[in-house]
């Protein structure tokens, strides 16, 4: 008999005193905690999520689509990037100002020639006001997940309110699971150290979030 | 579980040396307390807290109620989406399919997510016997391997040790592992982060294998969930060509919806944040992103003997957030170690004696590592009724009793060392139904109350060694009544 086997009959054993119902958890289980936390209006939703951002250490900034270009250069220029990731997507317009040489995202790319690369600009698919979260899943203009891992500095552009939902049961509605997916609340950080909380261990040490809008 | 605890003392020899060293408990008690008053912020946060509590305990008892129907739809999925599942009864059976996976890419070295299970299975030592080298790469975890330490909390392994510690730690052992600590490195939190950075980073850069656990499994879909902060756990899933995961099967839930329970209450729970700073999902291979091959090994290693105790099994409805470390005072003072498990605390109390059985001293001394004040539970995420198991447990070690080991049934023996108990309960027992007796021996024990000893002879001393033996009143309760009652109920 094979392992499979011995355990699958191991649980039915031990479960000899369950009559199964056949209900699946959605049936069998109460959902009668809230779908999001207080009544807000959409603005206030995405002042929400920009504060919860900025509290777990991501640099916040808002702006329209024509000065989304300049915004994107400044950053850029302040972290002294010399080369800039950019996914297959990606708004052209987005780095339309600034000055550092593009890299594609490509599959061939090894991951030492991702860690010679400074910045990552990428969009993202929603963010999540009550917890500060951006969730990533590959779909055009946020590339493959290693390049917001591997950049030290990392530019996420957010499109408010469209892509801004309250809590986490409303991002779980809209997302794919057959996406890869990754959520990402302030930078990198560990608490390892006597509980004290250092941002950036291994994942970008830098998180700019631009909300546009 | 793993070889590292082999001969481990019983928890009292344990905890009465631990609580003797000033730094570990200084260390302990300021962690301990940090995050236990974050934690109540962020709870307090959320107004329907007990409704995802409830909720997070009614997913859990569903699924071990349907165990079986879930796990075989866990496989389906996952191999669907272009993963392989592998089933593996116990901690040997476990070791030998990731050896033979990680064997078959030709590598000698693999890079590891700190997950509880393959420290529950000793896979780094089991790799290590054949010649493969497992690199932890999670802050904590490589702290503990530095310094050929174990862990001693289930979210923050190096709790135990302070800054100054793990800077000698560094300067001694990381140039035995790979790239040296930089000259002249200081105590400083974010230096000491840099250091392990840079160390790391030439092994998440070249690895060609990671070994991760898994924080959820879903039934439905097939997604594999892990939770971290450092991005550690991102480099492990995403960078290797092969990735495997090694998953206790109570790690299932059914459905993608029922991870809008969990992911609100895991994080705060555990390092007391509305989200943790990267969470990880996914799904079979992805084209292009990510591992090109993917394998999920479903461990049973003692979860289905665990599953088979009526009152017992509600401890795999746990979700490892460790918050019932953290506000445990027998923890506080004891420290993860002396519960000679890779579980610690009050969840490692109810946990290891069912996974391992309670044969040995440390297992059986386990359920006795607790006051039973209660704290545990309020704060569990998933209503584990840790108390209740306790005691119970406890039953198991005095009495012995029916229980299932392996699969199959068997009559468990009474624990050595509980035969005083055992007699003194059944002297009690008699005394209680006999009133003549139980009044004559109460006025004799009054009478004699002069006489008494301060600790107990013979096997009673060791009971007494930790407690002050009640002082028997001047006159039996009955006798008091008797004579300023006369026997007649009060007319207050």
């Amino acid at each position: 008999m094979s392992s499979r086997e011995r355990i699958l009959g191991r649980v039915r054993r031990a479960l000899t005193d369950v009559v199964p119902d056949g209900r699946t958890s959605t049936e069998a289980v109460p959902r009668n905690y809230l779908r999001a936390h207080g009544e807000r209006s959409t603005e206030q939703t995405v002042q929400l999520l920009a504060e919860n951002l900025t509290d777990y250490r991501a640099i916040v900034h808002r702006c329209d689509a024509e000065q989304l270009p300049d915004l994107v250069m400044r950053l850029l220029a302040e972290h002294g990037t010399q080369e800039v990731l950019v996914p297959s997507g990606l708004p052209p317009a987005w780095l339309s100002a600034a000055d550092p040489v593009r890299l594609a995202d490509r599959a061939t790319s090894t991951a030492h020639e991702l860690d010679r690369v400074d910045s990552v600009v990428t969009g993202c698919t929603l963010a999540i006001a009550e917890t500060g979260t951006l969730v990533l899943d590959g779909s055009p203009g946020q590339g493959r997940r290693r390049i917001s891992l591997i950049p030290d500095h990392h530019i996420c552009v957010v499109r408010v309110p469209d892509q801004v939902v309250a809590s986490v049961p409303q991002a779980l509605e809209r997302l794919d699971p057959a996406r890869p997916s990754t959520w990402i609340s302030g930078p990198s950080a560990t608490s390892d150290i006597e509980l004290n909380r250092v941002e950036g261990v291994h994942g970008p040490r830098k998180l700019d979030v631009v909300l546009l809008g | 579980m793993s070889g590292t605890f082999v001969g481990m003392p019983a928890f009292p020899e344990a905890a009465s040396r631990a609580v003797r060293d000033a730094t570990l408990r200084g260390n302990l008690r300021h962690a301990t307390h940090t995050i236990r008053a974050k934690r109540a912020q962020a709870v307090a946060e959320l107004s329907d807290w007990a409704a995802l509590r409830t909720a997070g305990m009614r997913i859990k008892e569903h699924t071990l109620r349907h165990l079986d129907r879930y796990l075989v739809q866990l496989e389906e999925s996952v191999t669907a989406a272009g993963g392989t599942v592998h089933w593996a009864l116990d901690a040997e059976e476990a070791n030998r399919i990731v050896t033979r996976l990680v064997q078959e890419t030709g590598e000698s070295e693999v890079v590891k997510v700190k997950s509880m299970a393959t420290q529950e299975i000793g896979l780094n030592e089991a790799l290590a016997a054949e010649g493969i080298r497992a690199y932890e790469t999670d802050l904590a975890e490589l702290i503990v391997q530095l310094g050929k330490d174990r862990p001693s909390h289930i979210l923050v392994p190096a709790i135990h040790r302070n800054r100054g510690e793990i800077r000698d730690i560094f300067r001694t052992e990381m140039g035995r592992w790979g790239r040296p600590a930089p000259e002249g490195l200081t105590d400083a939190p974010a230096e000491l982060a840099e250091a392990a950075r840079r160390h790391l980073r030439e092994k998440f850069l070249r690895a060609k294998v990671g070994i991760s656990g898994a924080n959820f499994m879903v039934a439905e879909t097939g997604t594999l969930v892990v939770v971290e902060s450092e991005g550690n756990g991102r480099m492990c899933l995403t960078l290797p060509q092969t990735l495997i995961s090694v998953v206790g099967i109570e790690k299932v839930v059914p459905a993608w919806r029922d991870l809008e329970v969990f992911l609100q209450t895991l994080p705060r729970s555990a390092t007391a944040e509305r989200m943790n700073p990267y969470t990880s999902m996914w799904t079979g291979t992805t084209d292009g992103d990510g591992p090109r091959t993917f394998h999920l090994v479903l461990l049973d290693n003692g979860r289905t003997d665990t599953l088979a105790d009526r009152v017992g099994r509600q401890a795999l409805r746990c979700i490892r957030c460790s918050a019932c470390l953290n506000v445990c005072p027998v923890y506080e003072r004891a420290g993860g170690h002396a519960y000679g498990s890779v579980y610690p605390g009050p969840i490692g109390a109810i946990l290891s004696p069912q996974l391992r059985g309670t044969a040995s001293a440390i297992d059986a001394s386990l359920p006795y590592a607790s006051s039973l004040c209660g704290a545990c539970y309020d704060v569990c995420p998933v209503a584990i009724d840790i108390p209740e198991v306790l005691v119970h447990l406890r039953e198991r070690v005095v009495e012995g009793g029916p229980a299932v080991r392996e699969g199959n049934r068997v009559v468990l023996k009474p624990a050595k060392g509980h035969a005083a108990e055992r007699a003194a309960m059944r002297a009690a027992r008699w005394a209680f139904t006999r009133p003549g007796a139980l009044r004559a021996g109460q006025r004799l024990a009054s009478g004699t109350r002069r006489l008494h000893p301060r600790t107990l002879p013979g096997p009673g001393r060791a009971w007494s060694g930790t407690r002050d033996l009640p002082a028997v009143p001047v006159e039996p309760f009955r006798d008091w009544w008797q004579r300023t009652h006369g026997g007649k109920e009060g007319t207050g």
